[in-house]
């Protein structure tokens, strides 16, 4: 009988240890998780942005082989490299920046437009595009382009989309790879529609509002 | 007869009993608690490469999560972003800080930055971003309040029944499409039975239980 409790005292002395090694739910740990019998949970198979030895690169997730353009992105026909004013914002066949938008600007559109230029724009441009973004505020960038200057108005609306894709000189890189073709015009349309509001009369309001204006 | 079986043998049957359940209780109790993403991964905080913290970006500059991980909408995973959109704003910020030396290198060569993948379901899960961030799930429900961390955190375990908690109950969880970057915003009280169970209706959505919705 002694024996009994001695060995009961000792596993629960064994499992005590355990709980003092091993710890507590939700402590923070440096090390990978321990994977035991992993076989399913991690299979040879491809997963994007993450190592793999198949390619010479060790990566899996390729770039496109420099000098091909993909013919379709997911299940839809990749229109991209077509030269239509739509995809690089120039009149066709020419050098000249396509004065108006060629998509049709709607609610929705401008929607978009807003959507996106508050993800993408808002650090360095501002809510309102003055330029006085977060950026600027902490004094990050000296720098930073109004977009309600007289300049910026006047720009035909296909500069501004070349601007938005290809970046500016010498401090704005292009947005092209992360910000898609149609939300680009999107964007553009929102801008507009900033510098409308930057430079309206309070005779352009509808005259229900007006008094809230002043 | 006393010398095949002693006397103490008259209590083996009440050892075995006492034994057995002792035993058997505190290892059951064992694989219960540890057995667990609860306990294998909610925790994990990887040293990365770089030290970058959402709180800086995220919460006091007030990025949106889209503005790096620009594919979530899009796609089934949510990318990390490459060093050319660090470089959009560290072409001029910090431009010559040591700690961002492998950014630059990555953006100037294409060198990949080793960043170490935190959250990792198991390869059989066929979780997609895109579907989730679309219908008002926000990005805080299975990372956690990532606006807040200096280093990113491993902060839900992402095992199944943390899926079917939700997925058995969406209006709880499910918030306004505007609010799934906020990762700040709370549910206003008694959300979940009026918002919630009417975006739920609106949206027609149907997160299902079957096993082929998550596995294949």
């Amino acid at each position: 009988m002694r024996y009994f409790f001695v060995a009961l005292f000792g596993f629960l002395l064994l499992a005590l240890t355990v709980f003092g090694i091993a710890g507590r739910r939700g402590t923070d740990f440096r090390k990978p998780p321990l994977e035991i019998f992993d076989d399913m949970v991690r299979q040879a198979k491809l997963r994007p942005q993450v190592p793999n030895s198949f390619f010479s690169d060790g990566r899996s997730s390729q770039a496109y082989v420099v000098g091909t353009v993909a013919q379709r992105i997911g299940d839809q026909p990749n229109q991209a490299w077509q030269g239509t004013a739509q995809n690089t914002g120039l009149v066709p066949g020419t050098t000249n920046y396509v004065a108006a938008i060629p998509v049709p600007v709607t609610a929705a559109l401008l929607e978009r437009g807003r959507e996106r230029y508050n993800i993408s724009c808002v650090p360095c441009h501002g809510p309102v595009g003055d330029g006085n973004g977060i950026t600027k505020k902490i004094g990050a960038m000296p720098v930073v382009a109004s977009l309600l200057d007289k300049n910026a108005v006047t720009i035909p609306d296909g500069l501004v989309f070349h601007i938005i894709g290809q970046g500016k000189a010498p401090n704005m890189q292009g947005y092209a790879s992360t910000i898609q073709i149609n939300d680009r015009w999107a964007i553009v349309a929102y801008v507009r529609a900033l510098q409308r509001a930057r430079y309206a009369t309070l005779e352009e309001v509808p005259a229900a509002e007006r008094a809230m204006m002043k | 007869m006393s010398d095949i079986f002693p006397k103490w043998t008259n209590k083996l049957p009440a050892m075995v009993i006492v034994g057995g359940l002792v035993v058997g209780g505190v290892v059951t109790a064992g694989i219960t608690y540890y057995m667990t993403p609860k306990y294998a991964r909610v925790g994990y905080k990887p040293v990365q490469p770089v030290a970058f913290s959402h709180a800086i970006h995220a919460d006091q500059l007030g990025m949106d999560c889209r503005y790096c991980h620009n594919g979530v909408e899009k796609s089934w995973y949510s990318n990390v972003p490459s060093a050319s959109t660090c470089m959009n704003c560290h072409n001029q910020v910090l431009k010559d800080d040591p700690k961002l030396a492998l950014v630059r290198e990555s953006a100037a060569t294409g060198k990949t930055i080793p960043w170490v993948q935190i959250h990792k379901t198991p390869d059989y899960v066929y979780f997609n971003h895109s579907v989730h961030v679309n219908r008002g799930v926000s990005c805080v429900h299975c990372h956690g309040q990532v606006n807040k961390m200096e280093e990113v955190r491993h902060s839900k375990s992402l095992g199944m029944a943390f899926c079917l908690d939700c997925h058995r109950n969406p209006a709880e969880k499910i918030r306004p499409n505007d609010q799934v970057f906020n990762l700040d915003w709370q549910a206003p009280e008694g959300f979940a039975k009026s918002g919630g169970a009417k975006l739920v209706k609106d949206w027609n959505v149907h997160p299902g239980e079957s096993c082929s919705v998550c596995h294949r």
